[in-house]
Parts: C-alpha cells; sequence; structure tokens
C-alpha cells in the first residue's frame, strides 16, 4: 500500500507539473505579462526593473524553474485587473466556493443514491418511470437555466430568497462561512440546488446502472438461493459492491463541480472563485486564470489521491494482506 | 415401474413447462419434465448445454427470471407442493429446506465480506441462533467440508480462498441449514480435475452422512459415473432416458445417450476414435415434430419424426424413444433395417 | 470506394429490417424527439424566411414596441407572438435566428471534433508507441478536466493571444475551435479500441504484406466498423456542444449581442428579469432545454439501440 500510494503521488505530482507548464505557457506567451502588470503610465524603469524582477531574461527553463518556486509558495503574480496578488484573491474566494461545493455534493449523494437504488429495484413502478425522466430532464437543463428559474419563482415572484450574494458571513480564522446566520443560509438554499441537480441525476443514473449490473452477478444470484430476504440481498450485499464505481465518480464530481460552480456563481453572483476566474476570463487576467487553473487541479489531483485510499478501506482484496493466503489450499 | 419410485422421493417434479416469452411468441424451453430424487440419493442429470439442465435447477429453487415462467406442472418438496408458493415462501424454503451449489466459486461469494459474515448471516435467516453459537456452527460446517483450520479461515475474504476451497466454502453455505434437497449446478465444472474429484467427494459423504437429496447438474459424464447414483438425460428441454448410473452407462437405452456415452473417452475400451454424435442441438425455435433428435439420430423413422415418444419403461431405465417400445431389450434388429445392426455392432 | 458504398447500402437494408428500427417505431418518445430536432433544424435553417421580422435591422426596430408581453396576454401585439424584448426585438424571430446560431456552432464543432478524434484515434491506434501514449496520456488529462473549464481556459487564451479588431468576426471559430478541442477525447478513445482489434486481424496484415499503403487499408476496413459507436458519441455531444456554446455565451464570452445564440438571448434576458419581462428569459430557455433533451433521447435511444449488451 505505501508503495502504491508513493506512485500515486508521483503521479500526481506528474499532474500538476504539466498543468503548472500550461499555467506557465499562458502567463508567458498569452499577452506581455510586463504591460499588464504595470499601470499605463509606468517609466522604461519600471518596465525594466519588472522584468528583471518576473526573471523574464533569464532563458526560458529557468524562468519555469521561477515560476514553478513561486506557484508553490502560493504566489502567482499579480492580476492584471486589479493590481493585487492574485494569491490573496483566491484565498478570499475559496470559502465561498468550497461551501457551496461541498453542500451540493453531500445533497446530490443523500438524494441521488436513494432514487438510483429505487429505480433499479423497482424497475417498472411508475416512481422509477418518474425518476428516469426527470433525471433525463436534469441532464438537458443547463445549469444556468435552473439558477434563473429558480430565482424568477422564488426572488422574483415570491420573493423568498435571495438572488445573488452570500448574505451575513462570519469571520472563523481566516474562513468566512456562511453556513452560521440565517441569511448566510437562506442564501446558499438556490445555489446548492442549482449545482447539484445535475449531480444528483448524474448519482442516480449511476448507481441505478451499477445496481442493475450487480445485481445480475453469480454471488447476489447465489444470496438469493441461500434464502437471504430481500432486504439483506438488496443492501447488504448489492449496494455495498454497487458504491465502489460511486465513491470514484463521486470524487471525480467534486472537481467537476469547482467548474460548474463558475456558471452557478455567474448567475447567483457568488463571490467565489468561480466569479473571479470568469471575470479574468473576460479580461484576460492570466495570472488569474493559470491560478485558478492550478487551484483547481491540485484539488483534482488531492481528491483523486484520497479516492484511491478509500478503496483500499472498501475493498478487501486490494488490502495488504492480499495473496498472503492464496497458496495454502 | 422401477423401485426406488416406491420410496417417498424428497423431490417430485411431474410434467414441468417452462417457456420464455419473447417478441416471437412463448418459447418451450423445458418440454414436460419429470423427476424424482430420493433421500440420500444423487440425481445427475447431464445433457448439453442449452438442454434445460440448469434451467430446471433454477425453476426448483424459484428463481427463474422473467421473461422465464413455468407454464405447467408440479412440483412437490417432500410432498409439498412448491410451485405455487408466494416469493416469501419460496425464499424461507431456499437455504432451509432446498440448498444451491453454483457452478463457479470465484464468483458465487461476496467479495466484499468475509467468508464468515456470509455464513453467520445464511445460518441466522434460517435458525433461531444468537451470533455466537452461528459461529461455532459456520465454524464446525467448515470443517465439515474440509476445510483446514476454519477457526482462523473464518475470519478472511474469499479472494484468501483457492477455487476448490472457494467451492468447499459454497457448499458449507448451502449446507447451513441441513436442507433435505441440494440443488448442485456444474459444481465441479470451474476447477482443476484434481480438485474436481475432491469436492465430488466431499458431496457423496454428506450427501450420504445426512440422506440429503442432491440433484447433481453437469454435462459431464464423467462426474455423474462417479458421483450419481442415478442419471437422467436431457436433450432440447426433454428428458430422453432415465436410469441407474450403472444400466445407463453400461447400456444405454436412448440413441442420444449412446451417442453420448461414446464420446467419453474411456480407458477400459481402446477404440481408434472416439465418436461423436453429427450435427448439434436444435434452436428453441426451431425444436422439430415428433422426436426432437430425430434428424441426428441414426435410427430414426417415420414415426420419429410425426409423433413424440414418452418415456418407457426398458430394463431399469426408461427411454423417450420409439425403438425401445415393447422391447425387453435395447436395441434388437427386430423391424428395422440393416442400419440399425450396425449400430448395435457398435454398441455390444 | 464500390465496396464501402456497397457495405454502406447493406447496412441501410439491415438498418430497415433491423432491431434498431423497430425500437425506433417502437419508442414514441424517440419518435417525438426526432419531430422535435427536425422541426427546430428546419425552422432554424429557415430563420431568415420564415422570422415574422429581421431582430438585427437596427432600421425596423422601435422603442416603442420595447418591452410588449407575449400576444396572448393582455397588452400583447399580434404582430410580435412572443412579445420584445428591450429593445423592441421580436423574440419569435430573434429565438428563430439564436437557435440558428446554436445549431450551427453545435454542428460545426462536432463535426471538428470528430475529425480530429477520429485522425488523432486512426493515428494513434496505427501508429503505436511514444505516438500513442503522447496522444492518449493528452487526452486521459483533457477528459479529467470539465468540459466548461477547458473550453473557457481555450476561449480565454484565444482571446488573448487574437488582435481586438479580429475578435468579433473571429469569435464564431473560437467557441468551435475551444468546443471541438474539449470534445474530442470520445471519438479518439473510440476509434482507437476499434482499431486495435481491427489492427491485427488477418486481413490488415495480408494487406501490410502484399503492399498496400496502410493508409487505404485503414479507410476501407477500419472506419465502417466505427461508424455506429462514432455515430453514438457524435449524437450525445452535438448536445453537449450545444450545452457548452450556450453556457459560454450566457457567461458573456460566447456569441456577441449583436449576433446572439440561445445562450446571449438567455444572458439578456437575464438582465430584465427583475423588470418582470419573464417571456425574454423563458422563451430562449425552453427551446434550448426543448433542443438538448430531445438530442439527448436521440442519442440515448441510439446508444440502447446499438448496444447488444441491453437487449
Amino acid at each position: 500500500m505505501i508503495a502504491f500510494l508513493i506512485r500515486r503521488l508521483l503521479q500526481g505530482a506528474l499532474v500538476m507539473l504539466a498543468v503548472a507548464f500550461i499555467a506557465f505557457s499562458m502567463f508567458r506567451f498569452v499577452g506581455d505579462p510586463v504591460t499588464n502588470m504595470l499601470p499605463q503610465d509606468a517609466t522604461l524603469e519600471q518596465r525594466a526593473e519588472l522584468q528583471a524582477r518576473l526573471g523574464l531574461n533569464e532563458p526560458l527553463p529557468v524562468q519555469f524553474g521561477y515560476f514553478i518556486t513561486n506557484a508553490v509558495q502560493g504566489d502567482f503574480g499579480i492580476s492584471y485587473r486589479n493590481q493585487r496578488p492574485v494569491s490573496n484573491l483566491i484565498a478570499e474566494r475559496l470559502p465561498a466556493t468550497m461551501e457551496m461545493v461541498l453542500a451540493a455534493v453531500v445533497l446530490s449523494l443523500v438524494i441521488g443514491i436513494p432514487m438510483g437504488v429505487y429505480t433499479a429495484l423497482r424497475r417498472d413502478s411508475w416512481l422509477s418511470h418518474l425518476f428516469q425522466a426527470v433525471s433525463l430532464a436534469g441532464i438537458s437543463v443547463p445549469t444556468f437555466v435552473t439558477g434563473i428559474l429558480l430565482i424568477l419563482v422564488f426572488s422574483v415572484w415570491l420573493n423568498w430568497l435571495p438572488s445573488f450574494g452570500r448574505g451575513e458571513v462570519v469571520e472563523l480564522g481566516g474562513w468566512s462561512t456562511g453556513l452560521l446566520t440565517v441569511s448566510g443560509l437562506k442564501a446558499l438554499i438556490m445555489p446548492v440546488i442549482t449545482l447539484s441537480l445535475f449531480q444528483i441525476t448524474l448519482i442516480m443514473r449511476l448507481v441505478r446502472a451499477e445496481m442493475l449490473e450487480v445485481l445480475k452477478t453469480d454471488y447476489i444470484r447465489f444470496a438469493r438461493a441461500r434464502g437471504l430476504t430481500n432486504r439483506a440481498v438488496h443492501f447488504g450485499h448489492a449496494l455495498r459492491n454497487t458504491l465502489m464505481p460511486v465513491i470514484t465518480i463521486t470524487g471525480l464530481q467534486i472537481g467537476a463541480l469547482i467548474a460548474f460552480a463558475i456558471i452557478t456563481e455567474t448567475v447567483f453572483q457568488w463571490p467565489g472563485m468561480g466569479l473571479l476566474f470568469m471575470q479574468a476570463v473576460s479580461f484576460v487576467d492570466i495570472p488569474v486564470m493559470s491560478a485558478y487553473l492550478v487551484m483547481v487541479s491540485l484539488i483534482f489531483v488531492v481528491i483523486n489521491t484520497i479516492v484511491d485510499m478509500l478503496y483500499f478501506v472498501v475493498d478487501p482484496r486490494l488490502r495488504v494482506d492480499t495473496g498472503k493466503n492464496n497458496t495454502s489450499a | 415401474m422401477t423401485e426406488h419410485k416406491v420410496t417417498s422421493p424428497v423431490l417430485d417434479v411431474r410434467d414441468l413447462h417452462i417457456e420464455f416469452d419473447t417478441r416471437h411468441g412463448a418459447l418451450k424451453a423445458i418440454d414436460g419434465v419429470s423427476l424424482q430424487i430420493a433421500p440420500g440419493e444423487i440425481l445427475g442429470v447431464v445433457g448439453e448445454s442449452g438442454a434445460g439442465k440448469s434451467l430446471t435447477g433454477t425453476a426448483i429453487t424459484g428463481l427463474l427470471e422473467s421473461p422465464g415462467r413455468i407454464a405447467g406442472g408440479k412440483i412437490h418438496l417432500e410432498g409439498h407442493r412448491i410451485d405455487t408458493l408466494s416469493q416469501d415462501e419460496m425464499r424461507r424454503l431456499r437455504g432451509r429446506r432446498i440448498g444451491a451449489i453454483f457452478q463457479d466459486p470465484l464468483t458465487s461469494l461476496n467479495p466484499l465480506y468475509t467468508v464468515g459474515r456470509q455464513l453467520i448471516e445464511t445460518i441466522r435467516t434460517h435458525l433461531p441462533m444468537s451470533k455466537a453459537q452461528a459461529r461455532q456452527k459456520a465454524i464446525q460446517l467448515l470443517s465439515e467440508v474440509g476445510l483446514p483450520a476454519p477457526e482462523t479461515r473464518i475470519d478472511q475474504y474469499p479472494h484468501q480462498f483457492s477455487g476448490g476451497m472457494r467451492q468447499r466454502v459454497v457448499i458449507a453455505l448451502a449446507l447451513c441449514a441441513d436442507p433435505k434437497l441440494v440443488i448442485a449446478d456444474e459444481p465441479t465444472t470451474a476447477l482443476d480435475v484434481s480438485v474436481q474429484a475432491q469436492i465430488i467427494t466431499v458431496l457423496k459423504r454428506l450427501c450420504r452422512e445426512q440422506g440429503t437429496a442432491v440433484m447433481l447438474v453437469t454435462h459431464d459424464m464423467g462426474v455423474i459415473a462417479e458421483a450419481a447414483d442415478r442419471v437422467a438425460v436431457m436433450y432440447a428441454g426433454r428428458l430422453v432416458e432415465v436410469g441407474p448410473v450403472a444400466e445407463v452407462v453400461k447400456s444405454a437405452k436412448h440413441p442420444y445417450t449412446q451417442g453420448l456415452m461414446n464420446s467419453i473417452p474411456t480407458v477400459l475400451h481402446d477404440v481408434e476414435r472416439l465418436e461423436q454424435i453429427e450435427g448439434s442441438m436444435p434452436r428453441l425455435t426451431a425444436i422439430p415434430e415428433g422426436c426432437a433428435f430425430n434428424p441426428r439420430c441414426p435410427h430414426a423413422f417415420s414415426r420419429c419424426r410425426v409423433e413424440r415418444p414418452n418415456l418407457i419403461a426398458v430394463g431399469d431405465s426408461d427411454a423417450a424413444c420409439w425403438l425401445v417400445e415393447d422391447m425387453e431389450e435395447p436395441l434388437l434388429p427386430r423391424s428395422e433395417t440393416a442400419k440399425t445392426a450396425t449400430l448395435s455392432d457398435h454398441h455390444v | 470506394m464500390s465496396t464501402l458504398t456497397q457495405r454502406f447500402t447493406n447496412d441501410w437494408r439491415r438498418f430497415i429490417d433491423s432491431d434498431l428500427f423497430y425500437s425506433f417505431r417502437r419508442s414514441p418518445i424517440t419518435v417525438v424527439a426526432t419531430l422535435v430536432v427536425v422541426t427546430l433544424i428546419l425552422s432554424a435553417a429557415l430563420a431568415p424566411w420564415i422570422a415574422p421580422h429581421n431582430p438585427f435591422d437596427v432600421g425596423t426596430l422601435s422603442l416603442l414596441n420595447s418591452e410588449l408581453p407575449p400576444a396572448w396576454i393582455e397588452g400583447g401585439d399580434p404582430a410580435f407572438l412572443l412579445g420584445t424584448d428591450g429593445q423592441g426585438r421580436d423574440v419569435l424571430s430573434a429565438l428563430l435566428y439564436g437557435a440558428r446560431i446554436s445549431i450551427l456552432v453545435g454542428l460545426a464543432s462536432v463535426a471538428f471534433a470528430m475529425t480530429l478524434g477520429v485522425c488523432l484515434g486512426l493515428l494513434a491506434a496505427y501508429v503505436g508507441g511514444a505516438v500513442d501514449a503522447a496522444i492518449m496520456r493528452i487526452a486521459d488529462v483533457m477528459i479529467s478536466f470539465p468540459p466548461i473549464l477547458v473550453a473557457l481556459l481555450i476561449n480565454g487564451v484565444a482571446r488573448g493571444v487574437l488582435p481586438p479588431e479580429m475578435q468579433h468576426d473571429a469569435v464564431i471559430f473560437v467557441l468551435i475551435l475551444a468546443i471541438g478541442l474539449t470534445t474530442w477525447v470520445q471519438y479518439a478513445r473510440t476509434v482507437r479500441g476499434s482499431t486495435l482489434v481491427e489492427k491485427n486481424r488477418e486481413y490488415v496484415l495480408a494487406a501490410r504484406v502484399i503492399g498496400l499503403r496502410s493508409r487505404s487499408i485503414m479507410a476501407k476496413h477500419i472506419l465502417p466498423n466505427v461508424i455506429g459507436p462514432i455515430l453514438v458519441v457524435a449524437t450525445v455531444n452535438l448536445a453537449v456542444a450545444i450545452l457548452i456554446e450556450a453556457a459560454l455565451s450566457f457567461l458573456g464570452v460566447g456569441m456577441p449581442p449583436t449576433e446572439p445564440s440561445l445562450g446571449t438571448l438567455i444572458r439578456i434576458g437575464n438582465e430584465f428579469l427583475f423588470s418582470g419581462i419573464w417571456w425574454v428569459v423563458i422563451f430562449p430557455s425552453t427551446v434550448l432545454v426543448l433542443l438538448v433533451l430531445s438530442v439527448n433521447l436521440l442519442g440515448d435511444w441510439l446508444r440502447d439501440a446499438l448496444n447488444p449488451k441491453l437487449r
């Protein structure tokens, strides 16, 4: 397991290196960083000084080295648009996005898994058909349309929920949370529903497909042949085996959710990383774009590694003692 | 009538019909099969793949899945009719009265749970036992099926066992609640030859000691010859011959059974090359009129093509063949032509 | 070439007799979805001729007509069936033109992604070795990132690289490029898989031995085998492409308001949300959802019908 962990970490490092290279290329070759980072009335000396400070006179590999060294320390340069350090901007925005994304993940698992199980076990009931139909709609309705419709109904027409922002936030040691105030929680409702609708659908369909697959296996047939109750067969055996791939997909989906958050945050003017990135794309604010890319990739890699570790917990076949007794029979 | 039908059988299947509903209408997969198994008896059910052996077993356990359904006939277990029971009543019988062993021990066990958990779960489903009692019983079962060091191995996962050991675990699982009938569906097919013999020995011993009736489904005549008391031969969803193993092996009555026997290599007879039956079993959509075997039968005559033969007693066996009608001895070339004679040359 | 066409006609005949066509007729939802898609594509294609107004001809716009509700609501004008937006543009006409652009970008992106993916997939499988490894690694990395993020990055970079005066005209091509580069991976994987199987068949080896060029071998034997799966991927990806374009336009980095797609129209409508003129946002949203849903239904059915495992 240690060897596996090390291999996974190395792979992760390699992916991060590749992403860093893309980020660096964007930074170096899209537009002129010096012109963009300085105010318009900057003198030639200021230019030369910044150029030297950014290491732009060095050979490219050395520049890449600088870029990585800085990035590891959280230094992604200065935003072209508002002339502030990118790391500060990201740090401010991170809590808003993470709270929304994690709430959406929890919601989609809590709703998606039972729906998937139900539609797999009662394939022909009318409720299953309804769930199936709704799930197709869930995949086909774009996030921003969901958001707009929710705003139209609950903010414009009914005036129940706020249509933008995070509400009141509380600072907890550098982490601003909206989970502790009523207005913060109210502000969270619609963005989270918007963000998780697609995920609910996805998890439901995945659980359904996996469960149907598992129900066809020999060990489920054998479990039935042993006279186990339907409950034991479905929930004791089938569900547990179904959840293995669900773990993987959920891990991957957290990454996808962070990206989908770009749209949700734009619709609800949610002050998170996605909105920041969107503004960066509109203004071609390359340092913010590359920092966002690196941040998101880092989250991906970390989550993927955690998911692989979880597999060891769930699947006994992968544990260290595998094979120890294989030959004894 | 032969004598084993006199003792009250554990399993009594009468005129079983199984159909599959498809877009093209109902397909007859099992067509009028009748079987009896006495306590402590091992009945081998043999035939090519697709002949309906496993399907018969599945129907008895009540695990037939849509679009398959029992279209006719009766199944009695220990004198009680079971094919009309509700799903939940049937579930209670499974594992309690009817044990099942599947073909592939590698896939029959849930890989995520220890064998102990799977055993205890099954025991406690059927018997009123505490966890500790069930665990004791599980260890005892594992040792009965010949698993060494059951006290430690009970806490291991299926992947830590070899194929043969896993099949022993599967047998232990099937015997959890001392069922009266065990349906073993190709229990040795997926195993090495050396392990096959061990598994057969275990099955035979348990059957003898506990008086369990066993329906041993296989396509391997060698396994039948070694393990079974009686054998039922199936072809295209029908029973073609039933009889004591020695009788069927030595002097098969039905031409299909003869072909089957001739295709087995033996050490006793020094044969130049193995016989094979020409052609292949018909698909369910195209079962011929009359005797299903007639297109491949070297002795088929006009009656075989129009009228379906029922099982007829010949000696100790029953065979569904017009050739044996009114015959005391099999395949006497009475009214038939030289064709039949050549075959008996082959055979006798 | 004749073998290819012959094969295709045979396939077509098989298709008509097949379970595929049977399942098509048996699935009313699929038939409806097909009708919706065909209707939408036709009316979009014919927009310049069937649209009651030209929403982009500034001369015909009048602020007097602005913010009119749909015709069946009090205050509506029968000349503007689905109402007008804040500048007096006819919503129905804008919709038709918008759908035209959405579908156009969708189809073009699918065509681009398919060409790219099929070529790279064939290349990877046929050359093998380092080329294969490189292409498939890139594919792995790309597919692990959400398409919208990749599309946004490509879009942002493209706009950073292009000179400002070209940006307005180039935007549609930038979109097609960004969406295409985001969605080629599935085609490449599908083609590579089938090619690897086919590549080692005897006839390919035989053809090579007698000195036929590998490119013609591939075209004749391998492509016909992957048409089915590719078609499924393409159908599903048409929905994906339309969605990505709509999202980019909604986010303000896609089609400009002077040349709006459905996504741009929804963006415009979103700005009017609080003034209570819901029709400016609801109708484009409905058309977008209807279009994507129908294409998805078609793709779903096609996948199930072509997948022998599920029959």
